[in-house]
């Protein structure tokens, strides 16, 4: 597997001046796999794909990327950011927002519009937006700009797909359908993927393997092996509850651990959204 | 002032058929900047750079001020003056709300000068005034050749980067992801507003310059947001408000600004209104709820 791998760590180490996020990591993804990487706010998820991205550099150890060093503007590379929101009035329908991946980094004027275009029209189709590809992004929903976002981030066929918290402020059916758009690059493109999250549950079906991040350490393994009581009882240095309701994951009594933005207090409640 | 005067300063067209090809290269002066105008002001748009627009075009009025009194060339001063101002917001002010604040400081101080300058200056008062309010009335074949040349930088290097441009404006997280250096396309594309700007300030002066670099390009947004018509219609707004407002200032007495504002605002207030009843069927209407 390891010859085969697109993403490569070894005795990786992040640190911020005194504040380690992650040391020696060792960690190899092969095509087709979905990593989920978990952790609280502030335990370096984000700078974890910051350094996949080539935007934040280790403090030591190697990172190869389809065998080179990590860099900006990796053409191998797809990059599927955090919702947010276009404002109404931006000049651009939702095919163009996905024609900025094909080819937005180009320099001077467009000469084959009509490959551009068939590229374009394919893209929308595969992430199911056909319908709404004149519409202007600012008024489509949360949900369907972020699979335009897919479409532009797979545009130039990566082989492997960077995702940072792409689920925040969708609703739980967009959740599902955006989740089922990555794992399917996963599974039927061969894409790397790697999905930064704090909610495990949306995605839990797609992921092969989490690494879960935690005051400055890390586990690393599949669903079953790390989200259990006495996995993430270690890696907080705490008692951790991982609770199975109706097959989906609750985390309850990490010291900093984070549901869905809401602090969970040392009771150990769980959020209403958790239980609905 | 009874109105058969009001009209007879502000339309007058007795021996129009022998004045029109003398301003010929006026008209076309006007028609180049047409082209810049639009082009520029979809950026501007996009970008959210209005009111950097505005400050550039203080401090470019500013630097005509100083080569009017020293006696330099006007446009040279008034290029140099908005280059240096539209780097200097480039280089300080990279988020919106910074760079605002950095604007409102800057601009009182630019206008300040040009006032400074301009009272220092003992020539024509027609070319104190002109600097504020537009002047192109009389342009002669070397004006307009180094306007062309200008214009022509301007557009040549717009077409270069625009595609990486409108990725890093959309989107700038994603675009330096995917190796846009956003940075030196915002000060490559702050350098080009700063030459549009001056350009611009030798037909409606510098208090009016958004007429032409904003609104054309914000009425076109009204009614498209297709890439490649928002340019076209913007670029074509523009030019129907110089070189109408050119063709109607001809015969009368007063400067040429308050036609071409008032053509680029009656075009705004059309596409506007346009937009308002398509955005009330809904421009959303979408195949797979249609059926």
């Amino acid at each position: 597997m390891s010859e085969a791998a697109v993403i490569t760590l070894k005795r990786a180490t992040l640190a911020y001046g005194p504040r380690t996020l992650w040391e020696d990591l060792n960690l190899t993804v092969a095509p087709g796999e979905f990593l989920a990487v978990l952790g609280a706010n502030g335990s370096g998820k984000t700078s974890f794909l910051k350094t996949l991205l080539g935007m934040t550099q280790l403090s030591s150890g190697t990172l190869m990327l389809d065998g080179a060093p990590a860099r900006r503007g990796n053409r191998t590379v797809g990059y599927v950011p955090q919702q947010k929101n276009f404002a109404p009035d931006t000049p651009l329908r939702a095919r163009d927002l996905v024609g900025l991946g094909v080819d937005g980094d180009k320099w001077g004027f467009r000469l084959r519009g009509r490959s551009y275009r068939a590229r374009v029209d394919e893209l929308l189709e595969q992430v199911g937006a056909t319908s709404y590809g004149n519409i202007p992004v600012g008024m489509l929903s949360g949900g369907e700009q972020q699979r335009l976002r897919i479409a532009q981030a797979v545009a130039a066929n990566p082989k492997i797909l960077l995702c940072d918290e792409p689920l925040l402020s969708l609703d739980l059916n967009h959740q599902k359908e955006v989740s089922a758009l990555v794992g399917r690059q996963a599974k039927d493109h061969g894409a790397a993927v790697v999905f930064v999250t704090h909610e495990i549950n949306p995605i839990l079906e797609h992921v092969d393997r989490v690494l879960y991040l935690a005051g400055g350490k890390f586990t690393l393994g599949t669903p079953q092996e790390v989200m259990r009581s006495e996995v993430l009882s270690e890696l907080y240095g705490t008692r951790v509850e991982v609770l199975a309701l109706d097959g989906r994951l609750v985390v309850v009594g990490g010291p900093d651990t984070v549901l869905d933005g809401h602090a969970l207090d040392t009771l150990g409640s769980v959020t209403e959204r958790e239980l609905s | 002032m009874n109105w058969t005067d009001f009209s007879d300063a502000v339309f007058n067209f007795s021996n129009y058929g022998e004045l029109l090809p003398l301003f010929r290269d006026t008209l076309l002066a006007g028609a180049i900047l047409g082209v810049v105008g639009g082009l520029i002001g979809t950026f501007v748009m996009m970008r959210d750079l209005a009111f950097a627009v505005h400050g550039i075009a203080e401090l470019s009025f500013a630097g005509a001020a100083f080569a009017l009194l020293i006696g330099a060339d006007v446009i040279f001063g008034s290029l140099v003056g908005s280059i240096l101002a539209a780097l200097l917001l480039g280089v300080m002010g990279v988020r919106a709300r910074e760079r605002n604040s950095v604007i409102g400081v800057i601009m009182p101080f630019g206008l300040g000068l040009g006032i400074l300058f301009l009272s220092l200056y003992e020539g024509r008062s027609a070319n104190k005034f002109g600097l504020l309010t537009g002047q192109i009335v009389s342009v002669d074949s070397t004006q307009l050749s180094v306007l062309a040349g200008t214009a022509l930088v301007v557009v040549v290097g717009l077409a270069l980067i625009w595609r990486p441009l409108t990725f890093a404006s959309i989107d700038p997280d994603i675009a330096t992801a995917r190796g846009v250096p956003v940075r030196t396309l915002s000060l490559a594309f702050m350098f080009l507003l700063g030459i549009a700007v001056a350009l611009s300030i030798q037909v409606v002066g510098a208090l009016l310059v958004l007429a032409l670099l904003i609104t054309p390009a914000a009425a076109a947004l009204q009614v498209t947001v297709a890439p490649r018509r928002v340019v076209v219609l913007s670029v074509a707004f523009a030019m129907i408000s110089t070189v109408g407002g050119i063709m109607l200032a001809l015969g009368g007495s007063i400067p040429i600004s308050p036609y071409v504002t008032t053509l680029s605002f009656v075009i705004y207030l059309l596409c506007r209104a346009t937009g308002a009843v398509r955005r009330r069927r809904g421009w959303s209407q979408r195949p797979a709820l249609a059926a």
